[in-house]
């Protein structure tokens, strides 16, 4: 009887994406957008590569011992970047030193990540005593200082790769928790989370595929940074001697073992902190240019 | 409002026992977990295995943990601290006197980055994207990512190595022509620029969203100077979130800062852990894991009561 | 006395620089106001209203830019001034009012600091004198208890409050030209009401101009003299109040006209006539008349081939449109239609049965506080509701009228009494718990279209979970299912593939009631589904509510707080206030005298758009209290403008039961009730 019209379709300014490659190029070019996250991407990326090609580019073994070059260690042209003080290339256990770290760091923040969201996703989305539980324990494992817990820990069951990997995740995963907590307490009260318990879905669904997927933007950005710290921590390790083992090239291990002699032979030294260095600034920058994508959209 | 205070404390109070308790409680079980090396370090590498189970009866580390815990807790009271075996002292007698040292360093680095942040944090946050802001992001952003040790030795190779102009170590001992004072000027510039970095970028991104407040709006158009309106409207509210993070930091000048004091050889509190730790020095590790976790609470205390201070949409 | 207007708009031309270039908002602007007079300024989301206003203060941002045109401001041109004389005009000769008082109020600083300093600004006043001239601007915008107010934060205020607190702000320093951008939109509708008649009684004590953008003509009409039409940043038409709405020349007039719902009329009567199409975005202007593509009268070639001149209407002067057809479009009148089938329906069966509904929250108040205040959401609701019928649900905000539907659908359970539907016990039933069967007879539909959606999820995946979780059907058949839930809405079906984010605010609430008739249910609950949506877009949905109400001989549950839209939709009303109904009937029984007192206010403070019909009005002073201090007896008595005395404070009053199902709540005897209200008597002003 009476009419009900139709809207027609508004103008849209970008097509409907299509297909996952089309979606992957559009967020590429998105990045170009930002100085800093070009940046930053540049940085990360020419790390990775150097981990990934190690075996491949570094000119020596990085345990080799070069007891010739040991009359000169500075840079020449048969060690680019000079050698240490046991006549190990600097540029190879350089170029070795980013495979540790780049595995070591992203798995600690990927645990880290995982942990921390069933965590603040249960806490959230629960209220009540279980987010009163994840919320105290949370504290207490914040409140203690980051770096007596790790001598703690890691003196007592020995520094190997697993093992930072584990405190690095119990320690980080409050933070992250803390957020995504946070983002689940605002959610869960949008209308889509009602609807869904309209239609009878399951709290699981409800957090895993209603919530977690809105909570991405921030969980993202968190992550990238979470892994630049990481890989300070991992380094700050190295240098106070409950790193990796030796003989693996860790950076902070070369710089403890070299910093002594900077007055005579700075290079040792220089080169892993500049290496060390480079790579955190590319994961911030990395950071904070999403962090202006995201905002800007 | 003065029960509602009373009330703030109480709860704060309790929280720092339970977590006390807590910890000093995980502290003790890690330590039981590896006993025997107790006694072996202290023998040394060459005692036998009599000797360390004899030691180690001695030192009553084979009684079960609930009851040594129990004992340690009434110790605690009565104000013994306990013996470190690193040091071969009575653990206050080292303890204090290395606080003291850390705090002395921390004060310093805290009056120069309170000031130093909330300056560059506003001046950056209040005009978003301007020259002056991508300039101190990217500072912030630079600072706070060299890991301290390789700020140290950078600073060091300028300054120490290249110049000559400040001594590489800071023993506190004042010797070689060096002053005390001049010995503390790169540990205290190593750990303000790495923290300042980080507070900065926290108080501009605070400021940013301060500034698109509909309320900055209201202020503008009211017809108030740019100035005026960033401090008297957009300060306030800016530095509500940001002092939580800023109280924080003290935690970290406290016990963070190992690395710090590792490069310079700085006689500090953190130093004092990782080689109690490494040597596994009981006591000396529990006692300063405790002080250590007093701290955290006690400076997340004034986070919460400064953020309570300062947002009156809290109080009831 | 008049001279030079105070405020002129010529040639306008407003710019904003995107990804995509510069995109022009609006095109050419051009009109003025007299000193003393009251513009307003109406037109639907994104038409540039708001654009002007900031234009005018010189505060479009970094992306916005005047790119032609002037705009002149007691004679100077906006744009020539320097900064220290555009602060200088700021918040002195110019002051603006908002639409979101508490988010414009500063949250940290007491709310007299924040009055005071406009006077310490602009006149160099010292504390004790702004103090002193706060106190007497709090008196004039009728806040109670100055000095207490004073010392207040905002968020210690009620909406209400705070926008006065922004008006005395805006107004303290005695401007020429007051602008104000939706003030009221977002508060309750008798507060509106009484924000609107204080805001025309200062106008009329200081003499100042205003400029009132709105997109609720009905405000409008309250407190202006004259009205501009706006429609995709031009202004279509432009007149005096009466001239505009009595005899409107453009269609988008007519056509806003047409899809308002009146109080007077409904369904039956006179249908809502939405406009077709949407608004074409900026930066893809049509040549010609920008409204051409949705026009009714359009004349293809006249009318979109150049730049359409703006016409003088003939015989009134002052009032003028945009359009060439402006002499021949026959005069306007809202149809009315014979009455329709549906009025002699035969009531069916009861489908929901409530009795005794009581719902109450512990709430912790403040940081601190270990003492625990109750919310009394819902006290007592007793409702009958037969098959096919819509009963609305109206009051304002605390009235306790979502927390009803959310025990209904079982997102929150009662605390005591009965809820049946289609006989089975539900009131202490949770969601989860619910069998399946139940859970497709009653759906929901929400309120605000940005988040009713799942930002992630397509529409098809939406609509599609939706049929799998409703109906247990095998995946294959879901995607010509969705499609055909998507033309019962009257969607394409290309559009599963959107996201959320690429839908308009009607489409994403037609996506919404698709998902709610997944499971085909018997009862539709809509929690003001039409509040957050343009006017014309909120025409279109309400009658495809009413048409797939009718199809399915579904029951609709209605929760709104607009009178005029319950009106045309309902068949039976219940009114609720603090956690009670206060008098519920037959829709024609409650919208005619005998009232209860609320339902008289809400009804008076209604904005109406005829310019002749403003009658007498009851205007209610005070705020509304919170759920938590309910009073003893009525819990209307704090605001009651017809309180009889103690009765009313301390003792329930009883329930009085009129006609066919009407009954009112109220001390005062029915008859009593029609006597005093069919005599318009002018109710004595209650204050406090």
């Amino acid at each position: 009887m009476h009419p009900t019209t139709a809207e027609h379709l508004p103008a849209v300014s970008e097509p409907v994406s299509r297909g996952f490659a089309q979606a992957w190029a559009r967020r590429l070019s998105l990045l170009t957008e930002s100085k800093p996250a070009l940046i930053g991407a540049g940085l990360v990326l020419f790390w990775v590569l150097a981990a990934v090609l190690a075996p491949v580019i570094a000119p020596y073994s990085p345990n080799a011992n070069d007891m010739a070059a040991l009359a000169h260690p500075t840079p020449s042209s048969t060690h680019w970047l000079g050698t240490d003080h046991l006549g190990r290339d600097v540029l190879s256990r350089v170029l070795w030193g980013a495979r540790t770290v780049l595995t070591v760091a992203p798995l600690a923040v990927l645990g880290a990540a995982l942990l921390g969201s069933l965590l603040g996703l249960t806490a959230g989305y629960y209220r009540g005593w279980t987010d009163l539980a994840v919320v105290r324990a949370c504290d207490i494992v914040l409140s203690f200082p980051v770096i007596i817990l790790y001598m703690i820990i890691l003196a007592h069951f020995g520094s190997s790769a697993l093992n930072i990997i584990a405190v690095l995740t119990l320690t980080k995963a409050p933070i992250i928790a803390r957020i995504v907590r946070g983002l689940t307490i605002e959610l869960r009260e949008r209308e889509y989370v009602a609807a869904a318990k309209l239609r009878g879905e399951s709290p699981l669904y409800i957090m895993l595929v209603e919530i977690l997927p809105n909570a991405r933007g921030p969980l993202i950005v968190d992550m990238c940074l979470r892994t630049g710290y990481n890989v300070v921590i991992i380094g700050a390790l190295g240098f106070l001697g409950i790193g990796l083992p030796p003989p693996d090239p860790d950076w902070g291990g070369m710089v403890k073992d070299t910093y002594g002699m900077m007055s005579v032979w700075p290079h040792m030294a220089l080169f892993p902190c500049a290496a060390i260095s480079s790579l955190v600034i590319g994961f911030n920058l990395l950071a904070v240019g999403l962090r202006e994508i995201g905002l800007r959209d | 409002m003065a029960l509602t205070v009373a009330r703030f404390v109480l709860k704060h109070v309790a929280f720092l026992l339970l977590t006390l308790l807590v910890v000093s409680f995980l502290v003790f079980t890690l330590n039981e977990l590896s006993l025997g090396d107790v006694a072996r370090k202290v023998l040394g590498a060459y005692a036998t295995q009599e000797q360390v189970e004899l030691l180690t009866r001695e030192m009553g580390l084979n009684r079960p943990v609930l009851s040594r815990y129990v004992e340690f807790l009434g110790r605690l009271a009565a104000g013994d601290l306990g013996t470190s075996t690193r040091f071969k002292l009575p653990v206050k007698d080292i303890i204090w006197h290395r606080l003291a040292n850390t705090a002395f360093l921390a004060a310093l680095a805290f009056a120069c980055i309170v000031p130093l942040s909330m300056l560059l944090g506003v001046m950056a946050g209040m005009r978003e994207s301007s020259t002056v802001d991508r300039a101190i992001l990217m500072f912030g952003t630079v600072a706070a990512s060299v890991p301290e040790f390789a700020l140290g030795v950078f600073l060091a190779s300028v300054f120490v190595v290249a110049l000559g102009w400040l001594p590489g170590t800071a023993t506190l001992v004042a010797g070689g022509g060096w002053s005390v004072a001049s010995q503390l000027v790169l540990p205290v510039a190593v750990i303000v620029l790495f923290d300042a970095g980080y507070v900065v970028s926290m108080i501009r991104a605070s400021t940013i969203e301060v500034m698109q407040r509909p309320y900055i709006r209201t202020a503008i158009l009211k017809g108030m100077t740019f100035r005026r309106v960033v401090v008297r409207h957009a300060l306030r509210n800016a530095m509500i979130n940001p002092i939580t993070v800023i109280l924080l930091q003290i935690n970290y000048l406290i016990s963070g800062v190992v690395v710090v004091e590792t490069v310079f050889a700085y006689p500090g509190f953190g130093r004092m852990m990782l080689e109690a730790a490494l040597f596994k020095d009981i006591a000396l590790v529990e006692v300063g894991a405790l002080v250590a976790v007093a701290v955290a609470v006690l400076t997340q205390m004034l986070g919460d009561l400064a953020y309570v201070l300062l947002d009156p949409r809290i109080r009831p | 006395m008049t001279d030079a207007p105070i405020l002129a708009l010529e040639n306008l031309r407003v710019s904003y620089a995107s990804r995509a270039g510069l995109v022009n908002v609006i095109p050419d602007l051009t009109f003025s106001i007299a000193p003393g007079e009251a513009m307003g300024l109406v037109g639907e989301s994104g038409c540039g209203k708001s654009t002007v206003a900031l234009a005018i203060v010189r505060y479009l941002g970094r992306a916005g830019r005047i790119v032609g045109g002037r705009i002149r401001f007691e004679g100077r041109d906006v744009a020539g001034l320097t900064p220290s004389e555009l602060r200088a005009v700021r918040g002195h000769r110019l002051a603006m009012v908002y639409q979101d008082p508490m988010a414009s109020l500063n949250p940290v600083m007491t709310v007299g600091r924040q009055l005071m300093e406009v006077p310490m600004l602009h006149e160099g006043l010292g504390e004790r004198a702004a103090r002193a001239r706060a106190l007497e601007m709090l008196a004039e915008v009728r806040l109670l208890d100055g000095e207490r107010t004073l010392t207040r934060y905002p968020h210690q205020l009620s909406g209400g409050q705070q926008q006065r607190i922004v008006i005395a702000m805006a107004l303290i320093a005695e401007p020429a030209l007051l602008i104000m951008d939706e003030p009221t939109t977002g508060l309750d509708v008798t507060v509106e009401a009484a924000v609107l008649d204080l805001v025309r009684e200062l106008r009329r004590r200081h003499g100042t101009s205003v400029l009132f953008i709105s997109h609720n003509l009905g405000t409008v009409v309250r407190v202006c003299d004259r009205v501009g039409v706006m429609y995709a940043g031009e202004l279509v038409e432009e007149g005096s109040i009466r001239q505009v709405f009595a005899n409107p020349r453009h269609p988008y007039t007519r056509g806003l006209l047409d899809c308002l719902p009146s109080v007077a009329r409904d369904k039956r009567q006179a249908p809502l006539r939405p406009i077709p199409g949407q608004a074409a975005p900026a930066a893809a202007r049509p040549v010609g008349c920008g409204f051409a593509a949705r026009c009714a009268h359009v004349e293809p070639g006249r009318c979109t081939s150049r730049a359409i001149a703006i016409l003088p209407v003939v015989g009134e002067p002052g009032h003028a449109a945009q359009c060439v057809r402006i002499a021949e479009l026959p005069r306007w009148e809202r149809r009315l239609v014979e009455a329709g089938a549906g009025a002699d329906r035969p009531p069916g069966r009861v489908t929901l049965r409530i009795e005794g509904l009581e719902k109450r929250y512990l709430e912790r108040r403040g940081l601190f506080g270990s003492g625990r205040a109750p919310v009394r959401a819902l006290n007592g609701i007793d409702l009958l509701v037969r098959k096919g019928e819509t009963l609305a649900i109206v009051g304002e905000s605390g009235c306790g009228k979502s927390t009803l539907a959310k025990v209904l659908t079982g997102l929150e359970t009662a605390t005591a009494g009965r809820v049946e539907i289609e006989g089975a016990e539900v009131g202490s039933v949770p969601v989860e718990s619910r069998p399946l069967a139940l859970k497709r007879t009653i759906q929901m539909v929400f309120q605000n279209p940005d988040s009713t959606l799942n930002p992630s999820h397509r529409v098809g995946y939406a609509i599609g979970r939706a049929l799998r979780r409703l109906r247990r059907r095998p995946g294959g058949e879901d995607a010509s299912e969705v499609a055909r839930l998507l033309a019962v809405v009257k969607l394409p079906a290309d559009l599963a593939g959107r996201r959320p984010d690429r839908l308009s605010g009607g489409q994403s609430q037609r996506v919404a009631i698709a998902r709610a008739l997944a499971g085909n249910p018997d009862v539709i609950v809509a929690d003001e589904p039409v509040s957050a949506l343009d006017v014309s877009v909120q025409a279109a949905i309400i009658n495809l509510l009413n048409e797939i109400q009718a199809e399915r001989g579904a029951t609709l549950i209605f929760i709104s707080h607009d009178l005029s839209v319950v009106r045309y939709l309902a068949d039976h009303v219940a009114v609720m206030y603090l956690g009670t109904i206060v008098e519920l009937g037959p829709v024609v029984d409650v919208f005619a005298p005998p009232f209860h007192p609320y339902t008289e206010a809400l009804l008076s403070a209604v904005p109406v758009l005829d310019p002749d019909a403003q009658g007498a009005r009851v205007v209610l002073e005070g705020p509304l209290p919170s759920a938590t201090e309910i009073p003893r007896g009525c819990p209307f008595s704090g605001r009651c403008p017809r309180r009889i005395g103690v009765i009313c404070d301390e003792t329930p009053p009883p329930t009085r039961q009129l006609s066919s199902g009407h009954r009112i709540v109220c001390h005062i005897e029915a008859e009593e009730l029609r006597e005093l209200q069919r005599a318009g008597d002018p109710v004595t002003r209650r204050s406090g």
